[in-house]
């Protein structure tokens, strides 16, 4: 066991665990976006850094950093509320996140950090650079407007159903999330159809045609779900 | 042996300054001649003053042949090869002395370059018979992997990709790694603008690198080794791939080298040219095939590193290090530098500067010997204003810097970093708020999009830099960009984002009063952003001669032939400059602010 302690709390974990895993154990939230359970932790939306004191106060996501022993982990502070809403600013401002027109209204993620951070309103200019909306396959769509590319069908597809459709294209603001080599998502050789990419979404780039905003609840769960399952090598 | 050495340096500057034509044209000069019996060409890696290329050192004179062209090939060979007499109007110091004392040679000391610029990259012999391989024979036969390391962490050497790692510390934690197989991994994804060190190491030197990664691997325990070059080194490339061929030839890499239990292979991996890739994990990512992304450290790649495995990763620089100290002893190399920093190093000196080219001092020296001494000072009579160090990921030092010694620590304490050792001197026709900006601009563009803070950040960074450039900038701006780019700093998850802010956020500390100018005033005070300067014609010295009116793209140069003065039109200007160009008497200025 390893022990360690977490905004003053002493808590324990076992080796290989993560902070955030021993956090959720202890009951102390730590915001996260990038972060699903049943995939492996992508580490990119920083959402869920928290401070490790005795690193000399580095920065760490919560996610992807194993539990050390003697770590002593801020995970609740002003300052990093602060940077928090920073980063959701950020992403409200890079692409279109108007709630009030968006199939997840009501069962988004990004909407229900914003809320739960006190992120009221974008101090940085909006981006809205148009992206395109792919409805080319025939129950799902994709609208890259609403992407926050934080990775979760990508490895959805990888990781759990084994298809590996999704990948990442271009870099940095103009990076974007693709089937296979670029083509229509309904030409897509390697797409089963499966929608686990879909439930994993946390936004409303990944939805279900013909199902009204009120309709459009994801079920994150299930990718642990099925990864516990039905275990990859 | 011929009774002339002729050294060609063939580095990437020298090429494209027309040294394979010059060389073409020596042998047609030489077999004319008659020479070819008398006289050796040697095609060599970079020797330095870059300035100056094509280069040409010809022994047993020592003559320093600088700015060849082609034409003076058949000078040269008949009054200097065929004749003994030395052709002075092509020497770098004229009828002046010897180069080598001047302060561009004397004050370096060659450790890592020693080889370049003295031997043909392209044959191992050349190499051997300075002691290539000597190294290796003495660590696979009188050193256990323990004392390896154990001498490179005596000689305090520290990773020359940037970050300054303890290299022997580094070494020790991927030997004591549990998992096998190892690797070893040669950084030579060099991308700082105006760094060109790595690529002059393989390009001149190639085998110093494979024996120090030989060595490593030895140290660490790993038997295959992989060098990750960018594409955009085509002669690094080609020189690596003969060296790995010639020294598999000699069993100095493959299996059982020197008859002993350790077998070490190299392989190549070509870098498809993007900057973020020089960071350790997303490097691994790229030779693993997938996109090169970084990921959160730790694991470290010490314990979990190429496809999973323990991997050393070291950088171009320091593997060719590596020889030296095991040769010398870490003593030898300890004694060289500061506390800190042993050792010399490699820069790359770019910019306002006389000398540009490559050089190595020895660490501690300090900022103004390496750029009035060594680097000959700001051309055309400027002034010095500046001097960016460390890339994109570093910072601008202003005059009052420049005695600080050069070494980790104290460039981080004032907001630059060592980087990969470029140096970019700025004279007093820039503008340091243009300058942030430049460098965030090629940041944001290398951000991979992986993380939040760095690829939103440094674009929202790069929104206030360029309102403020074209005088839309507000104080609320400037407290904005300060936030943004502690908030970057901090947040980002690899190197790349974690010093993007670098250059904004020393060029706040250090030329505060230059955005204060932008923003409040208006102006541009070195006259570079277009929409902060006006050209204004002096009526007392206008002729009248008609050229700016002609000149101007615009038609904001108005007057009449012979009837002076002529004037400018600030709504028609696009303050393209042609008029001050065109004007020959000059009337024409340029100035900072707008008119009117």
């Amino acid at each position: 066991m390893i022990t360690l302690t977490i905004d003053g709390i002493r808590v324990q974990g076992e080796e290989g665990e993560t902070v955030l895993q021993v956090a959720k154990k202890a009951g102390i939230r730590i915001p996260t976006l990038c972060y699903l359970e049943g995939l492996s932790p992508r580490g990119a939306c920083r959402l869920c850094l928290v401070e490790v004191r005795n690193w000399g106060g580095r920065l760490v996501p919560a996610c992807a950093t194993p539990v050390q022993e003697g770590m002593e982990v801020v995970a609740n502070s002003a300052r990093l509320q602060e940077l928090r809403r920073a980063i959701l600013e950020m992403l409200f401002a890079e692409r279109n996140h108007i709630c009030a027109f968006c199939v997840s209204n009501g069962h988004c993620e990004l909407q229900d950090l914003a809320a739960e951070l006190g992120m009221d309103h974008v101090r940085y200019p909006y981006r809205w650079l148009p992206f395109f909306v792919d409805l080319s396959h025939a129950k799902y769509g994709i609208d890259h407007n609403r992407c926050v590319l934080c990775g979760r069908c990508v490895r959805a597809c990888a990781e759990v159903e084994g298809a590996a459709t999704w990948g990442f294209s271009g870099r940095g603001i103009s990076t974007l999330v693709e089937a296979d080599l670029g083509e229509p998502w309904g030409q897509s050789k390697t797409c089963t159809g499966c929608g686990k990419c879909v439930q994993a979404c946390p936004t409303g780039a990944l939805f279900e045609k013909g199902k009204a905003t009120s309709e459009q609840v994801k079920r994150p769960e299930i990718l642990a779900e099925v990864k516990e399952r039905r275990p990859r090598a | 042996m011929k009774r002339l050495q002729v050294l060609l340096c063939s580095g990437s500057a020298c090429q494209s300054a027309g040294a394979l034509e010059v060389k073409r044209a020596l042998v047609e000069a030489i077999t004319d001649l008659g020479l070819h019996e008398e006289v050796q060409l040697v095609e060599t890696g970079c020797m330095g003053p870059c300035e100056f290329g094509p280069i040409l050192l010809v022994y047993p004179e020592g003559a320093y042949y600088v700015r060849v062209k082609p034409q003076d090939a058949r000078q040269i060979a008949e009054e200097h090869f065929l004749k003994g007499r030395v052709v002075r109007r092509l020497l770098w110091s004229g009828p002046a002395p010897e180069p080598r004392t001047l302060p561009f040679f004397a004050r370096q000391k060659k450790v890592v370059l020693s080889n370049c610029g003295q031997i043909d990259p392209e044959k191992i012999e050349e190499y051997i018979a300075q002691g290539g391989y000597e190294a290796l024979a003495k660590v696979l036969t009188q050193m256990t992997p323990t004392e390896v390391i154990a001498e490179i962490t005596r000689s305090g050497l520290r990773g020359r990709g940037g970050a300054g790692f303890p290299t022997g510390r580094k070494w020790q934690a991927v030997h004591d790694a549990p998992g096998r197989p190892k690797y070893v991994i040669c950084n030579g994804d060099e991308g700082d603008p105006g760094a060109f060190m790595d690529r002059a190491i393989l390009e001149g030197d190639p085998h110093s690198v494979l024996e120090g990664m030989a060595i490593a691997a030895y140290a660490v325990g790993a038997e295959k080794g992989y060098i990750y070059v960018r594409a955009e080194y085509p002669l690094a490339v080609k020189r690596l791939e003969v060296a790995i061929a010639q020294a598999r030839k000699l069993g100095l890499l493959g299996a059982r080298i020197f008859d002993t239990d350790f077998s070490f292979d190299v392989e190549l991996r070509i870098g498809a040219g993007a900057f973020v890739c020089g960071e350790e994990t997303a490097l691994i990512a790229s030779i693993e095939g997938r996109r090169g992304e970084p990921r959160p450290r730790p694991p470290y790649p010490a314990t979990s590193g190429l496809f999973g495995k323990p991997t050393l990763i070291n950088n171009v620089e320091t593997f060719a290090n590596v020889r030296h100290i095991i040769l010398n002893g870490g003593d030898w190399f300890a004694q060289m530098g500061t506390a800190t920093s042993k050792g010399t190093k490699v820069f790359a000196l770019a910019g306002q500067v006389k000398n540009t080219g490559l050089v190595e001092v020895p660490m501690g020296i300090t900022l103004r010997e390496l750029i009035f001494e060594v680097g000959g000072g700001v051309p055309q009579g400027r002034k010095f204003k500046a001097v960016q160090i460390g890339g994109p990921s570093g910072g601008c030092l202003p005059e009052s810097l420049l005695d600080v010694p050069i070494d980790y620590e104290s460039l981080k304490e004032y907001g630059a970093i060592m980087g990969s050792g470029g140096v970019i001197v700025l004279d007093d026709t820039s503008c340091m708020v243009n300058v942030a900006k430049f460098f965030l601009e090629f940041t944001a563009d290398e951000s991979c999009g992986k993380c939040v803070p760095c690829r939103v950040g440094t674009r929202l960074m790069l929104g206030i830099l360029t309102r403020i450039t074209q005088g839309q900038g507000t104080d609320q701006d400037l407290r904005e960009l300060e936030r943004l780019a502690t908030l970057v700093k901090e947040a980002s998850l690899c190197g790349l984002g974690q010093t993007a802010p670098n250059p904004v956020l020393s060029t706040l500390r250090y030329f505060r009063e230059e955005y204060l100018a932008h923003i409040h005033d208006k102006a541009c005070p070195a006259g570079v952003c277009p929409d902060l300067i006006h050209y204004d014609i002096q009526a007392e010295l206008c002729r009248a001669c008609d050229l700016c009116r002609r000149a101007c793209p615009t038609g904001a140069a108005q007057g009449t032939p012979r009837q002076p003065p002529y004037r400018i039109v600030q709504e028609l200007c696009i303050r393209c400059g042609a008029c001050l160009e065109a004007c020959p008497f000059g009337a024409v200025v340029k100035r900072p602010g707008r008119k009117g």
